[in-house]
């Protein structure tokens, strides 16, 4: 895999305050990468220093191989920003936007259109002024700016933030089939749970500093979060008759009980529970969630290596 | 130079659509009309050019009207498109800060340019229309005239953008602007004429009048177009104008650094500012 983005220990300060301490990581080509973070985690500084917008006081970035922030920004043209709450000139219409940030990239405006169907802006909408247009519509057109002429790198700032649940599953069908172009797209997020299956990778960022950085499965492998297993028992019976004493049970409602397990015991417990099955008549197996996991980094500082 | 190009057309574009174009041309023609119309009635026949006249009266209007508008055009370009959020996105295309300064600066001179050239044109156009009889001269005067007018608005686009870029939030740029605006139109001017009073009669140097008429953009656009022919018998500013020795070349120069230097200053800071 080649990487397109290489961050090196880079630091950030806006005057006393270090937004960004020291951070490093690689994005590849084709990956799907998601930045997560409280609000002022860094995740915004960390964009600013890709798009070249400001310079690390420490470290180095380099963004397709060079420096973005200097030279004659022959890099932007082939990365695409949608920052956090796009806005645009109100008077202008969605199509006379899209022309002007076209231009700017040398792209054909012809490539407009279809732009325009890809991130589904309506026809009828295009050439009415952006100050009528809707959150969601808005954010349709800041993503089809993003899109102009075929980015190698496509950096999305809590793109989803503000849409509704069926616009937000649209968003994502469409990181998707970009996905497969090749581009390397980070999502930044305060909200993990979304991103599930979504990223092929995630970087946990808290307080300028990286807490964590892999794939859900190793995040979740290195975090070694309790697997809940909750189960219904049948009329008449009680916690010892499951037959799984080394389990811890917890009631939790009317004949409902839930043992925490580590990874490792949890299918022997299963196999214990349901070695009796009249004894239960439901059972749940709820893995933590990505929120969980997320907690546990923020909360613990844990460094990968 | 092709962004500067694209973000100048984009101005004009904007400022169409607001109908800024459009109200500062009407405005101007508005008042321009007015004063050519009735400032010609009181002046009878004694044989002055009636577009003389509206030269006069023109450019003592240009004096406060025309500062005002670049101002106000002015103030907003970047502070505002930072609170806004519009200009995070802009400078992620590939494009220079300093591109997008000087693409603004053109674009809003355009505008200003076609405000003063239709709005002050219509007077002219009129005048020749009723049939009044216009002398080359005057006429020269008159373009000479619609010329400084717009090099005024640009040094005060120019000093716009240095107000922009230096404040943090778009109603500090605005107050800022109506001072500076109250500073160069009136006060300077007030204060000048009681250091006059104060001196009573001690003869001021010249070296130091000269240099007080040309540190203020607005004196040196009035001693341009009020210190030389006809209109400066009809101003008064004449007896001034004697006393100098600022040559319109040099009033040209002064109001064209009045232009460079906010700008230089404003591309600069603006190249250094963290976003």
């Amino acid at each position: 895999m080649t990487a397109t983005v290489s961050i090196t220990d880079a630091g950030k300060c806006y005057g006393k305050v270090e937004a960004v301490k020291h951070v490093s990581f690689t994005l590849n080509e084709g990956e799907t990468v998601a930045l997560v973070g409280h609000n002022g985690a860094g995740k915004t500084t960390l964009i600013k220093l890709m798009l070249g917008l400001i310079r690390p006081g420490r470290g180095s970035v380099r963004v397709l191989g060079e420096d973005p922030a200097t030279g004659d920004f022959a890099v932007r043209q082939r990365l695409g920003y949608l920052p956090e709450s796009v806005s645009f000139h109100m008077a202008l219409t969605g199509r006379e936007t899209l022309a002007f940030y076209a231009r700017l990239k040398r792209v054909d405006i012809g490539e407009g259109n279809a732009l325009f169907e890809r991130v589904g802006l309506a026809n009828e909408a295009v050439d009415r002024p952006v100050r009528t247009y809707s959150k969601g519509m808005r954010q349709r057109l800041g993503l089809a700016q993003a899109l102009l002429g075929q980015p190698r790198i496509l950096l999305l700032d809590e793109p989803t933030s503000g849409l509704d649940p069926a616009l937000r599953r649209q968003f994502y069908d469409l990181i998707t089939d970009l996905r497969s172009t090749g581009t390397t797209i980070l999502l930044s997020s305060h909200a993990l749970t979304e991103l599930e299956d979504r990223a092929d990778r995630v970087i946990i960022v808290n307080g300028g500093l990286k807490a964590a950085d892999g794939t859900l499965e190793d995040l979740r492998r290195l975090a070694r979060l309790p697997t809940r297993i909750g189960v219904t028992l049948a009329d008449g019976k009680n916690a010892a008759d499951l037959g799984a004493s080394d389990a811890t049970w917890r009631t939790t409602g009317d004949r409902t009980l839930e043992a925490a397990v580590q990874p490792e015991n949890k299918i022997a417990l299963l196999h214990q529970v349901t070695a009796h099955p009249a004894v239960i008549t439901g059972l749940h197996v709820m893995e933590p969630s990505l929120d969980d996991v997320y907690a546990h980094f923020l909360a613990g500082q844990v460094k990968t290596p | 130079m092709k962004n500067i190009l694209i973000i100048a057309a984009k101005e004009i574009q904007e400022g169409m659509r607001n109908r800024w174009v459009l109200a500062t041309t009407l405005l101007l023609a508005a008042l321009a009309l007015t004063l050519s119309f009735l400032g010609s009635a009181p002046t009878g026949n004694v044989g002055v050019d009636p577009l003389d006249i509206v030269v006069v009266s023109l450019s003592s209007l240009t004096i406060f009207l025309v500062p005002l508008i670049a101002l106000v055009l002015s103030h907003d370009a970047i502070v505002g498109e930072m609170e806004r959020g519009t200009m995070l996105l802009l400078l992620s295309y590939p494009i220079g800060r300093r591109q997008v300064i000087f693409g603004k600066f053109l674009g809003h001179l355009a505008i200003l340019s076609f405000a003063t050239l239709f709005g002050y044109g219509a007077a002219a156009l009129a005048l020749a229309i009723t049939g009044t009889a216009i002398s080359s001269d005057s006429l020269l005067a008159f373009a000479a005239m619609i010329g400084s007018s717009v090099l005024l608005g640009a040094v005060f686009i120019a000093i716009g953008y240095l107000i922009s870029t230096l404040a943090a939030e778009r109603s500090t740029a605005g107050g800022i602007a109506i001072g500076i605006w109250l500073f160069f139109v009136l006060i300077y001017d007030m204060a000048l004429l009681g250091g006059l009073v104060v001196a009573q009669g001690k003869p001021l140097p010249s070296g130091l009048l000269d240099l007080l008429l040309v540190v203020n953009p607005t004196d040196a656009y009035r001693l341009l177009n009020l210190g030389s022919g006809n209109a400066s018998a009809l101003s008064g500013m004449g007896g001034l104008a004697g006393q100098t020795a600022l040559s319109p070349l040099i009033l040209l120069l002064a109001l064209l650094v009045w232009i460079i230097a906010p700008l230089t200053l404003a591309t600069t800071l603006f190249s250094r500012r963290e976003l």
